[in-house]
């Protein structure tokens, strides 16, 4: 840093919120290694997360899910140009501290990995990096808020291949924030109540209508259209995880969703990518899963 | 009434929209060439430079926004829209071609990455009291052409720059809740083009 004179302050709400912002209209993809670190970034992607496994093969795996290698996150890093993400456990923190000390841009403390607090999530105030989390439905996402969550992201089901639980928790958050601002100031008391939320959150959700912080969508996206059917549905972009790298062709799949992405209401433009894209990944029966990888948070 | 342009391809388009209705100016998103039609200046607003220049070239909006703005198209970048006109990028991938319609050379996250991302008082010409700049993986400008003025500075970092009505912040004004230098830049527009 060249010397000035000028007083730095880092780690503010601003300049952890303002990179969510900077991150809107875009594609957050799951890498596991530098050459698909590569590939994302080539394909248009604002952002990659970097992690050992993608959720579908943790699935598939079992075991205990933790975070990354850090050899592997700074390998990363160092392969390409736009924003790296990590993943901690829920309640974590010390997890998280690594993290940071490795000078990742946005952690997410996610459910996707094994939970290591059953009541506690991680007072993300505390940290200079800025934190996303997962969420199911309103008040999940305003206590993560309350906690220092710079960015939410719904969880849907994540490694499935299957978007109707990411479609339902968006239609469950975008549907109350929508009520709340229907809400009188002394109904206001009863839902603060209800969603297990601080009152002064609720509040502004409710003068605002909107989250105080982006809400992305994540868990179960896995071809252009589920792309463009979240964005109209409210997200503000999008994280694909397993479908990118778990289907035929994942550099023209992550080209064609980038473009979706952007292009979300134009339906042409979504024809065109969608056309010849070769297989999607997979995808699973959400009652036909051994874990609900949504429910864990709390 | 001028009428503001706001490339919405990926980043923080809705922001400088915002500010620049609340200043008065009608606004309107560019995904497409033919909404360049009728627009007195366009914002590039911040987010990231790879994915825009890439998304800037599929959308086949690459040659006529240079084109318009050689023909005199006002110009508000921020951030990744600094990148976006710069001259010359310093770190960036080697496929990464700025549109080099600023004589700047740009170094991509020139102060560091999130953790060191910043908020600092700045003095801008031709504004009585300082500004908030919030620097966000920030590209730091390190050569200045001659045809460019720099309007604030950051250390020994020139952090505002202007070339006639293009203007290029490293910060992000509109995120600030302060309108002032969205103003600055719609009064200069106002001097040039008579609207």
């Amino acid at each position: 840093m060249s010397p000035s004179d000028n007083k730095h302050t880092t780690g503010t709400a601003r300049v952890k919120r303002g990179l969510a912002e900077m991150l809107r209209g875009g594609v957050i993809m799951d890498v596991v290694n530098p050459e698909q670190a590569k590939i994302a970034e080539d394909a248009g992607a604002c952002a990659v997360m970097a992690l050992e496994r993608v959720p579908s093969d943790i699935r598939r795996d079992g075991g205990v899910a933790r975070m990354s290698d850090p050899q592997m996150i700074v390998e990363i890093q160092a392969s390409v140009t736009i924003p790296v993400m990590a993943k901690c456990r829920i309640g974590h923190f010390a997890e998280a501290q690594v993290l940071q000390a490795i000078g990742v841009d946005y952690i997410d403390e996610s459910e996707v990995l094994t939970p290591a607090d059953e009541a506690h999530h991680i007072d993300k105030w505390d940290f200079t990096v800025p934190f996303v989390c997962g969420a199911t439905n309103l008040g999940e996402a305003l206590r993560r808020i309350s906690e220092g969550a710079c960015l939410i992201r719904s969880k849907g089901e994540a490694g499935t291949g299957n978007i109707v639980e990411a479609v339902r928790h968006l239609r469950s958050i975008f549907g109350d924030i929508r009520k709340l601002t229907m809400a009188d100031s002394a109904e206001l008391f009863g839902w603060a109540k209800e969603l297990r939320a601080p009152l002064e959150l609720v509040q502004e959700v409710a003068s605002r209508g909107e989250l105080p912080v982006p809400l992305f969508c994540a868990g179960g996206i896995a071809t252009p259209a589920d792309a463009s059917l979240v964005m109209q549905l409210g997200a503000q972009s999008v994280f694909v995880g397993s479908g990118i790298f778990k289907s035929d062709d994942p550099a023209v799949r992550a080209k064609a969703i980038v473009e979706a992405t952007t292009h979300y209401l134009d339906a042409g433009i979504v024809l065109k990518v969608s056309t010849g894209l070769g297989e999607a990944m997979r995808g699973i029966e959400i009652d036909k899963l051994d874990t609900r990888l949504a429910d864990r948070g709390w | 009434m001028v009428k503001v342009g706001v490339l919405a391809l990926q980043g923080a388009f809705r922001e400088h929209a915002e500010v620049f209705d609340a200043l008065g100016a009608e606004t309107c998103l560019v995904k497409r060439p033919d909404q360049l039609a009728g627009i007195d200046a366009i914002a590039l607003p911040g987010g990231e430079s790879t994915t825009q220049t890439k998304l800037l070239a599929t959308s086949g909006l690459k040659d006529p926004l240079i084109q318009a703005m050689r023909d005199g198209l006002g110009c508000f970048a921020t951030c990744a829209g600094m990148i976006l006109l710069a001259a010359e990028l310093h770190d960036a991938r080697a496929d990464q071609q700025p549109l080099a319609l600023l004589d700047i050379s740009v170094q991509r996250n020139g102060y560091g990455r999130q953790v060191l991302s910043f908020e600092a008082e700045i003095d801008i010409d031709g504004m009585p009291e300082g500004f908030t700049g919030i620097f966000i993986r920030a590209p730091r400008v390190t050569r200045v052409g001659n045809s460019v003025e720099v309007l604030a500075s950051l250390g020994s970092d020139p952090v505002l720059v202007r070339c006639g009505n293009i203007w290029a912040a490293g910060f992000h004004p509109e995120l600030s809740n302060d309108l002032r230098l969205h103003q600055l830049f719609l009064n200069q527009l106002a001097t040039t083009e008579g609207v």
